[in-house]
């Protein structure tokens, strides 16, 4: 076989010998090359193509400020073939080599330096690393957002007593759901500013509460996530007594609302007192828990609606929504399915169920609620729990977690209504309407009743996710609860 | 923590006082104490033949045949596999060398004096490019060089330096960083600025017209000439952070082709190995990544002190070894860098990122919390001995190192 060796020389053409290097490598690749190379014509890169084979006595006459193309091919036309494309990519040179990538800090520390004004640190990372991340956020004076989860409650006690002694304030872990300063954090919706405070120890319940009075006229200053087990006997409620000292100093907050599973009596008794300190009128929503008795200018609710409404000030939400009037008469069994993708969406359901004298069970119960083994019981489902999420999103990202048990409670006789919620805002899923009416397949066969937990504002656009589903059958509730109450009118509906 | 912050302090207050000097050329074994017959000074961590790589081996040969200890690379080889021949590192002798780093009694050395803390350091001249005894080349033509080197060039410049008084080096890089110069890869800046620094005294102290022009022309034709200048200048500023107690900034980074090694300042003396990686880069024509040796060098000096690869973003070309190689490529290396280091050298600034300072003072505990470990710009010496340089790219210091270190600093502050 008889190599060709094509040379070219451009006079006083230069460039820089690695972006020479990065443009030879595409003549290398054309087929029939043995060997090619562009390099600027000093003596040393002559030897080197010389010893390489490329060069003849064209290029052999270059000088250092010419620029050399040596071709090494089989034959005439793969050379002329690879002097072409040469020549082209010498041309397109100049053009921009695609967009860079935008350099993010990696570390708080360069964080910091990078944005030095900072006062607030969102941390997600795996649970072992959480507390030694926020503890470099602290000692840098930033507030910390803490959203892993997976972290031992003793280090979570730990942490948030060494933010007590810095004066910063750390939400979580485990905290999904924050609104600072009007800027939704994790898992949050979009909901217009104003006057009412939020201090929740749940994300959906934070959700569904900052969204109805956001969608009902009224507007949040703050909505502050403090984990689910500040409120425990372990951690003492660090965050939530420091969440009443900002929102009593904001003179924004008119109104504060308190969110969280039932606590402790120890924990409780410490949180009433923090609220009998309060200048400010307080909105108590401990889903699940008995009455209790507290300060006057506190006021108890048993649903996330309730504590919407008292927040507004005693007006009611979804006005003309008439649960008997707008029931769907079940067909099948009598037993309700919820399936939900919101943790306190799910107890709140469970307190409505339970207020109108129904039997209840659920892999997360809340006081008065069976397991999921109960006899004659609805079956009000968490599907967030962890058992339903090991190893894989979250349903209110992931929507598929829910389409096995849609599909067993479809094909159940005993049941004559599903229920449902779609949580929509930032982080959640771009079109969880879509996905349901998709995952259902046609007629249900028997009512399903949603609500759908979001704002105008949200990326999904609630009134948006309520006409699709609406199409597709489904009949959506002004809220959660009232999605609940409408599923009990379905049932009795029929009887 | 804060006696580690504050010794860190130090550290790198230390490095930014400095003041690097070219002072001189003398022969390495007039002023590097113990540097006799057959002894032999190499770049990298302590090393024995039996472990040396194929390019160390092939300068080790050559240059015990232009020492004269050996009549031919063959006779070389055997004494040396005999143990005819003392090894010792550069970074034991105040000096440093690029890739295999040859440094014995009769070959020209410079000398940077720091003037700030009295210590000066040591490194051959750059032979050029092409087939050169760092890259493990060691036929008639290296020889030939060395002795050029030896004979002309060296003396001369040391004459004309003393005549000069000597040529302030850090101001010099400072323009060197404005002109697309990182001082590792890029040295066509600083080696045009040297020369213009240095003509006049050569001309003034020359009585040959020949060898004048000669050496101008040497120079001149060397884009890499001030490369050797700039790590004797890392060698001349890191020497001073040495021993601070509880400092966990890194003092020195060195490879030998086989190991990569580091010096922690609160550590002192002690290398912390491990095997060393393979360049990512770019090939000349006739090569690939199969003919190449792995890392090698004294050379990340320049690394230690901020520049290189921690300076990529003054060089955006250079960054074409690897990815896309756009300007903001480049502008990452040296933000991300900013992770590992304590701080940044507000007079060595990168007009391109808005004059950031270049990334100074590599904290190991940084360095191992991030997971990033510092970025080098590198030559690529082909495997075999003999052949030469064969590309050049960009590698990352071995990770193992730094944990190592991490390891013992914690030991030696007493939480461990």
């Amino acid at each position: 076989m008889s190599a060709v060796i094509v040379n070219e020389v451009l006079r006083g053409f230069y460039l820089d010998s690695v972006a020479l290097l990065r443009m030879s490598q595409s003549l290398v690749a054309l087929d029939g090359v043995d060997e090619a190379a562009m390099m600027m014509g000093s003596p040393s890169n002559r030897q080197i193509m010389a010893d390489a084979g490329i060069l003849d006595a064209t290029g052999e006459a270059a000088e250092a400020g010419d620029l050399v193309i040596g071709i090494r091919a089989d034959n005439q036309d793969a050379a002329d073939l690879a002097l072409k494309e040469a020549r082209a990519i010498l041309e397109q040179s100049s053009a921009a080599k695609g967009d860079g990538e935008v350099w993010r800090p990696r570390s708080v520390r360069s964080a910091v330096k990078a944005m030095p004004d900072a006062n607030f640190a969102l941390i997600s990372v795996p649970g072992d690393f959480a507390i030694s991340e926020a503890r470099k956020a602290l000692r840098r004076g930033l507030h910390v957002m803490i959203f892993s989860d997976n972290v031992p409650v003793a280090d979570e006690a730990a942490l948030k007593q060494e933010a007590l002694d810095h004066g910063r304030l750390v939400m979580g872990p485990d905290c999904g759901t924050a609104i600072i300063n009007g800027k939704p954090l994790a898992f949050a919706n979009a909901v217009a500013r104003g006057s009412v405070g939020v201090i929740g120890a749940s994300g959906t319940g934070i959700q569904e509460v900052t969204s109805l009075i956001g969608e009902n006229g009224g507007g949040i200053s703050h909505a502050i996530g403090v984990g689910g087990r500040d409120l425990s006997d372990a951690v003492g409620g660090f965050t939530t007594m420091m969440a009443f000292d900002l929102l009593d100093r904001d003179p924004a907050t008119e109104h504060i609302v308190l969110i969280s599973k039932p606590p402790s009596a120890a924990v409780a008794a410490k949180v009433v007192d923090r609220i009998g300190a309060s200048s400010k009128p307080c909105t108590v929503c401990f889903v699940g828990g008995s009455e209790m008795s507290l300060p006057a200018n506190a006021t108890a609710v048993t649903t996330l609606k309730a504590a919407a409404e008292n927040a507004l000030g005693g007006s009611a939400i979804g006005a003309g929504f008439d649960p008997a009037a707008m029931a769907v008469p079940a067909s099948g069994g009598p037993m309700i399915r919820g399936l939900f993708s919101g943790g306190t969406l799910c107890a709140e359901a469970q307190v409505v169920l339970q207020a109108a004298g129904e039997a209840v069970g659920s892999n997360a119960p809340v006081p008065g609620s069976g397991g999921l083994d109960s006899k004659g019981a609805h079956q009000l489902i968490d599907l967030g729990a962890d058992e339903y999420t090991q190893g894989r999103p979250h349903p209110m990202i992931e929507p598929s977690v829910r389409d096995d048990a849609l599909t067993a409670a479809l094909g159940d006789d005993s049941i004559g209504v599903i229920l449902l919620d779609l949580v929509l805002g930032f982080g959640a899923h771009d079109d969880p309407a879509g996905y349901l009416i998709r995952s259902l397949g046609g007629s249900a066969g028997k009512p399903v009743i949603a609500s759908v937990t979001g704002t105008e504002q949200d990326p999904q656009r609630r009134s948006a996710q309520i006409a699709k589903l609406e199409d597709a059958g489904i009949t959506v509730a002004p809220s959660n609860a009232d999605a609940a109450a409408l599923s009990l009118a379905c049932l009795r509906s029929t009887t | 923590m804060e006696r580690i912050e504050q010794a860190n302090e130090e550290a790198v207050g230390r490095m930014l006082a400095a003041d690097p000097v070219l002072i001189d050329v003398v022969t390495a074994g007039d002023v590097i104490d113990g540097l006799g017959e057959k002894v032999i000074l190499h770049a990298g961590p302590p090393i024995d033949w039996a472990d040396m790589c194929g390019p160390m081996r092939g300068a080790i040969t050559g240059i015990a045949v232009f020492e004269g200890w050996a009549p031919d690379l063959e006779a070389a080889e055997e004494m040396a596999s005999a143990g005819a021949f003392e090894f010792r590192p550069n970074h034991h002798a105040s000096a440093v060398g690029p890739m295999t780093g040859m440094t014995t009694l009769s070959q020209p050395v410079m000398v940077v004096e720091n003037r700030k803390y009295g210590n000066r350091s040591y490194c051959t001249v750059n032979e050029g490019l092409g087939k050169v005894m760092r890259f493990g080349g060691n036929d008639a033509e290296v020889l030939d060089r060395l002795r050029w080197l030896r004979d002309v060039l060296g003396p001369a410049m040391g004459v004309a330096l003393r005549d000069t008084g000597g040529i302030p080096l850090k101001s010099l890089v400072a323009r060197g960083l404005t002109m697309g110069d990182e001082m590792h890869q890029r040295n066509v800046g600083c080696s045009g600025l040297m020369l213009r620094a240095l003509a006049p005294a050569l001309a003034k102290t020359s009585t040959d017209t020949k060898a004048l022009s000669e050496s101008l022309a040497f120079i001149g034709g060397n884009d890499q000439f001030f490369l050797n200048i700039a790590m004797a200048m890392g060698k001349a500023i890191m020497d001073p952070v040495r021993d601070i107690d509880g400092s966990c900034v890194v003092t020195a980074m060195s490879r030998n082709g086989t190991t990569f090694g580091i010096r922690v300042s609160g550590t002192g003396d002690r290398w912390f190995t491990a095997p060393v990686e393979m360049p990512e880069g770019l090939y000349f024509p006739g090569f690939t990544e199969a003919d190449a040796n792995p890392d090698m060098g004294d050379s990340t000096i320049v690394e230690t002190i901020g520049l290189g690869g921690f300076a990529m973003g003054a060089s955006p070309a250079v960054a074409g070894f690897v990815g896309a190689g756009t300007a903001a490529d480049a502008a990452n290396y040296t933000r991300t860098m900013a992770e590992i280091t304590v701080g940044e050298n507000p007079e060595w600034t990168i007009p391109a990122l808005d004059y950031l300072g270049v990334p100074t003072g590599i904290d190991i505990r940084l360095v191992v919390e991030t997971g990033l470990a510092p970025v080098i710009n590198t030559g690529i010496a082909h495997r075999e001995p003999g052949v030469g340089q064969v590309g050049a790219g960009v590698v990352r210091a071995p990770m193992a190192c730094f944990e190592q270190a991490l390891v013992a600093f914690a030991e030696s502050v007493g939480v461990a």
